[in-house]
């Protein structure tokens, strides 16, 4: 499987990569680790014809941890996993990662390529919802941020305009207890259902809560309601079968080889109702 | 579609060739510089026994295009082998029966390899999670398991030795 022809760019720079963007307009697409967009172009399924690899911008690269946590777009996986004050300050992010496709897929696939291609089977969109991160994006006229929550439309489908390039995402610290739950057919596969959760709590009873659902939808799925359904509850059995089915009134998943609807609604209560019990459990 | 100068050092040499951009390192390993230890298998990112090691990193050369790689560190099975034939890890491999058809043997060792450069001690739950971008579709897996924790104390014990 052999890919058709392109120019291969390669700047050094945000301001070289998005003028390379402008020139080309939507002939030109950016490359970060690769692990989505080769596949598809092995296959011909899509066509660029310049390919701009930021793998040279170092202001894409970088970890900071403080009251707000900062990653460059071109943070691999792998870096993800083994930086330690960043696993210290947001563990959710690093039993998520490790649940990603399999080493040497980690090695070289980025978050900033997990969350911007919009797939909806792609793990790390539905738990930056969950986090709230926001996504800060770069373009000819500037930098805008755009909140996780915001950003997909649909499968393939974000805020994001072609003249643009994801180089940054920021996220408030969290606090409290997390899980992330993931069904998966094999190592390697997207998930059948996952859910990410994050909480806190005061005297036992949740103060905060927040979920998020993925490849349950064309995008991945913040659910407010399932939230707020374990606010102000100690996480027994009434509270999550309150947020599983709050959550399932905000999910719309489709038949594929992962199963039918049924049987991916009855996952997702599944991973639902194991996150919040471990999440809950770590507080 | 003009070709690109690619300088690579792979397997300690430096190395020069002409190659499109949209090869994948793979094909440029075996096409071009006639190193036939990584296999094609898949070719769609999932078998692993296209495994190389790049700038430290085990990766899948099936996904990977060669304009990215200019200026890398390559290493491939053909450069695990010791001074004196095969390597700890391959012996393991023999001793142990890691092998059956052999196709896959070269990306697991090459994957081993670097797992046990970034930890040395690993526990077989270790193993198996480090090594499951592998499949072998002969073994079971067990043996291969065996034959890596096997060549860690190995490791381990020839650089007590040494100290």
């Amino acid at each position: 499987m052999i890919p058709n022809t392109f120019e291969y760019h390669r700047p050094k720079t945000i301001p070289d990569a998005l003028a390379v963007l402008t020139q080309h307009g939507d002939e030109a697409r950016v490359i970060a680790g690769g692990h989505s967009l080769i596949p598809v172009m092995k296959q011909r399924l899509t066509d660029i014809a310049h390919l701009v690899d930021l793998q040279d911008i170092a202001d894409l690269r970088g970890i900071s941890v403080g009251d707000t946590i900062r990653i460059g777009a071109m943070t691999t996986q792998h870096a993800l996993i083994t930086h330690a004050g960043l696993s210290a300050a947001v563990p959710l992010l690093a039993e998520a990662a490790l649940q990603i496709a399999d080493p040497q897929v980690r090695y070289l696939g980025t978050i900033g390529g997990n969350v911007a291609n919009g797939d909806p089977g792609n793990d790390m969109p539905g738990l930056m919802m969950c986090l709230d991160a926001a996504f800060v994006l770069s373009g000819p006229t500037g930098t805008r941020t755009i909140a996780a929550r915001d950003f997909y439309f649909g499968a393939y489908s974000t805020e994001r305009a072609e003249d643009e390039i994801l180089v940054a995402i920021e996220m408030p610290r969290p606090s409290g207890g997390y899980a992330y739950e993931k069904q998966k057919r094999k190592i390697g596969d997207y998930a059948t259902a996952a859910a990410a959760v994050q909480m806190t709590a005061v005297a036992g009873r949740v103060a905060t809560a927040s979920v998020a659902m993925t490849n349950l939808s064309d995008v991945p799925v913040w659910s407010a309601a399932a939230g707020a359904a374990l606010v102000g509850t100690d996480c027994g059995p009434v509270a999550v079968n309150a947020a599983v089915a709050a959550m399932l009134e905000d999910i719309n998943p489709g038949a594929d080889n992962r199963g039918p609807v049924e049987f991916k609604r009855h996952v997702a209560g599944v991973v639902l109702g194991r996150a919040i019990a471990r999440a809950f459990s770590r507080l | 579609m003009s070709k690109m100068h690619l300088k690579l050092k792979v397997n300690g040499k430096s190395v020069e060739t002409l190659c499109e951009p949209r090869e994948l390192l793979i094909h440029v390993l075996r096409e071009r510089l006639n190193l036939t230890g990584p296999h094609i298998g898949c070719e769609t990112s999932h078998c692993g026994a296209c495994t190389v090691d790049m700038n430290g990193m085990s990766v899948k050369s099936c996904t990977v295009f060669a304009a990215q790689v200019q200026g890398a560190e390559i290493t491939t099975i053909e450069g695990l082998a010791g001074p004196d034939g095969m390597g700890v890890l391959q012996t393991s491999f023999r001793e142990h029966h890691g092998l059956q058809c052999g196709y896959c043997t070269p990306g697991m060792i090459t994957r081993a390899h670097r797992l046990l450069q970034e930890n040395p001690n690993p526990t077989e739950e270790e193993v198996r999670f480090g090594m499951a971008g592998n499949l072998c579709r002969c073994t079971g897996y067990q043996n291969i398991v065996k034959a890596i924790l096997h060549a860690a104390s190995e490791l381990n014990a020839s650089k007590e030795a040494a100290q």
